[in-house]
């Protein structure tokens, strides 16, 4: 790591904590943008990195948020009595059972996707080009619409998640969550980065550039495959548990799996930043949040339209994003070597 | 088993023809889906919207006095200039792209045309009263509308009428050769470019039919697109690209399948149960296709 990039982290860090201080009133856009950040960080693996453009990872998130707020419910009270009752405050948190509740529901609502992840890997991740496309997206839909049917878990009235204990300060709750998104945006950021520089990511690579090839080079790609999509659930999951807590009401289609919301925008954000990049992600999220906060507050009612209009864009016209239209800018940046000759021969073709 | 299709046979019989005259409906979607896809190779998500628009046609014609039933030769008009419109300002710009390109581009039509649909004409369920009566089978056991046997010989007089164009006409040709290999076809002087629009124009028409219909025999919502988009992408890969009699065949089983979910599950586990279904083909048929690639090894 050189020293402009340790400035930078450093800078970053600084400012993620400072931000709830320095920005009180945005506090939970704030938090959101972490977890869009994480949610395009985790698309990216397999849509940038291994070349399996997924619409299925917002399966993960949706399970990831029931099961958080199911097990912070159902460590201490009747789950069923508590999703009948639609939130009333018939049992009520103490502050050490709503934290105890949390954590223990985060660690499930990161390992169970990552199971499922391994198990139907296998099944889905055979599927090749558009038929892992609409197969993923088939699977997101029938999640929504299944869940909306059991009642358990609320059905179609939705489940609320236990409130906020009361611990003195009105920012307490505020501030919790958007710690709890950014510490998890820093370990997925880390941890991506980390694997990012081993030999895993060139084997995803190998699989997205030719995977016939690669398996014929003694990759097993299979494996590879399914331990890339494991990563992708367990942070996915993780996102969605804390976004469970931080809207307050877990709906089946419409806050859980919400393909045609929080699905769609993993996808743009990572191919807004630049597929198969380390940052782009992180600055398609910012980008992309920024606007969308600021269209969906002016143009209320017209926000789908932007964004399928959005999308539209994007898709056919930007298509390489930000950073590859960086890269395309400033190659040097970027560590190609740039031959001057070349370069004016170019030009002069041009 | 005391499910009460168990018990009464006469309520099989029901789901069952209930089945085969939605299968047919959704044979026809299909068959604009198997067409756009063989010759453009592009998948559209937008599909079912196209199909909802259709039937918010019929529906208007409804509203002010005329018989729906009418819808089934104006939509189709209509429709193919949206299609065609469409063509030229997005789809156009992915056909040679990266399938993955037009899926997503597609998508964001789709999500597009679901929410100026709901601007446009509300967030009720709405249908086109065309008021044909209903047809008793059996001792009054079984109930049809003449509605659905309606839209199941119109749907069935449109595949066939469109089917005998692709055969005989120039552009019918024009389109299968380029079906074929557009290359080849651009060398001997097929415009391309053209057929490709006409095709995407052809499908949407035949989406404003089968909109129509539906318009007619069940209920339209904007939100409803994708489900018929996801039934008529399940029907093309069963049957496979290009082959007719399986499109309607696998149609109709799905329609069958639809209909005894929807009496087994429950009603709201009925859409839930389709895009499953669609997972399980999916994954049936990686099983089946890599254990022809292993003989090949």
């Amino acid at each position: 790591m050189n020293k402009n990039n340790l400035i930078l982290y450093i800078g970053i860090l600084i400012f993620g904590l400072a931000a709830p201080y320095v920005f009180p009133a945005f506090k939970v856009q704030l938090s959101i943008l972490c977890i869009l950040i994480v949610l395009a960080i985790t698309w990216n693996i397999q849509g940038g990195e291994m070349g399996y453009n997924t619409f299925g990872n917002i399966l993960f998130y949706g399970l990831g948020m029931y099961l958080c707020a199911s097990v912070q419910v159902g460590m201490f009270f009747p789950l069923a009595e508590w999703t009948e009752s639609g939130g009333e405050k018939t049992f009520v948190h103490t502050p050490a059972q709503f934290f105890q509740g949390m954590a223990m529901g985060l660690v499930v609502a990161a390992v169970v996707p990552t199971i499922v992840a391994g198990l139907i890997g296998y099944a889905i991740l055979g599927l090749r080009g558009h038929y892992f496309a609409i197969c993923t997206l088939g699977l997101g839909v029938a999640a929504g619409e299944i869940s909306g049917g059991i009642e358990i878990i609320g059905a179609g009235q939705g489940f609320t998640t236990p409130p906020f204990p009361n611990v003195g300060s009105l920012e307490a709750r505020g501030e919790f969550f958007y710690f709890l998104s950014f510490l998890v945006l820093i370990l997925t950021f880390l941890a991506v980065k980390a694997i990012y520089s081993t030999r895993f990511k060139l084997i995803l690579n190998a699989i997205r550039d030719n995977e016939d090839k690669a398996e014929a080079m003694g990759i097993e790609t299979m494996k590879y495959k399914i331990i890339g999509w494991m990563i992708s659930a367990f942070f996915c999951g993780l996102a969605g548990g804390i976004m469970g807590g931080l809207v307050g009401y877990i709906d089946s289609t419409d806050v859980a799996f919400d393909g045609r919301e929080m699905g769609v925008f993993m996808v743009l954000m990572a191919i807004l930043g630049g597929k198969g990049t380390l940052w782009g992600p992180v600055i398609g999220a910012t980008v992309f949040h920024i606007f969308k906060e600021g269209f969906w507050t002016f143009f209320l009612g017209w926000q789908y339209v932007a964004l399928g209009v959005l999308i539209v864009v994007i898709v056919i016209y930007f298509p390489e994003g930000i950073m590859g239209w960086l890269r395309e800018k400033y190659p040097e940046r970027f560590g190609e070597v740039v031959d001057e000759a070349d370069r004016k021969a170019q030009v002069e073709i041009k | 088993m005391d499910f009460l299709v168990f018990q009464y046979p006469m309520i099989t019989v029901q789901a069952c023809l209930d089945g085969i005259l939605l299968g047919v409906l959704f044979a026809l979607i299909a068959y604009g889906m198997a067409l756009q896809w063989g010759v453009m190779n592009i998948i559209n998500i937008a599909q079912g919207d196209l199909v909802i628009l259709g039937g918010y046609i019929a529906y208007f014609m409804y509203l002010y006095g005329i018989h729906p039933a009418w819808g089934v030769i104006v939509a189709p008009v209509i429709m193919y200039f949206v299609g065609i419109a469409i063509y030229k300002l997005v789809i156009n710009k992915v056909v040679d792209r990266d399938l993955f390109i037009s899926i997503l581009a597609t998508f964001g039509i789709s999500i597009l045309f679901m929410q100026l649909m709901n601007f446009a004409f509300g967030a009720d369920v709405v249908l086109a009263n065309s008021g044909y009566g209903t047809t008793m089978l059996f001792d009054s056991n079984v109930v049809l509308p003449n509605s659905k046997i309606f839209s199941a010989f119109i749907s069935i007089l449109f595949a066939v009428c469109l089917v005998i164009y692709m055969k005989k006409s120039k552009l019918g040709r024009a389109i299968r050769a380029t079906a074929q290999n557009a290359r080849a076809a651009k060398i001997l002087g097929v415009d391309t470019e053209k057929v490709y629009a006409a095709t995407f124009g052809i499908n949407a028409a035949l989406c404003g039919v089968a909109g129509a219909l539906i318009s007619i025999t069940f209920t339209i919502h904007p939100y409803m697109g994708l489900p018929y988009t996801i039934r008529s992408f399940m029907i093309v890969i069963v049957a496979g690209l290009g082959n007719l009699p399986g499109v309607a065949m696998s149609g109709m089983g799905l329609g069958v399948f639809e209909e005894f979910a929807d009496y087994i599950l429950g009603t709201e586990f009925r859409i839930g149960s389709v895009f499953l279904l669609l997972v399980l083909i999916l994954v049936y048929r990686r099983f089946k296709l890599s254990r022809k690639r292993e003989y090949l090894k």
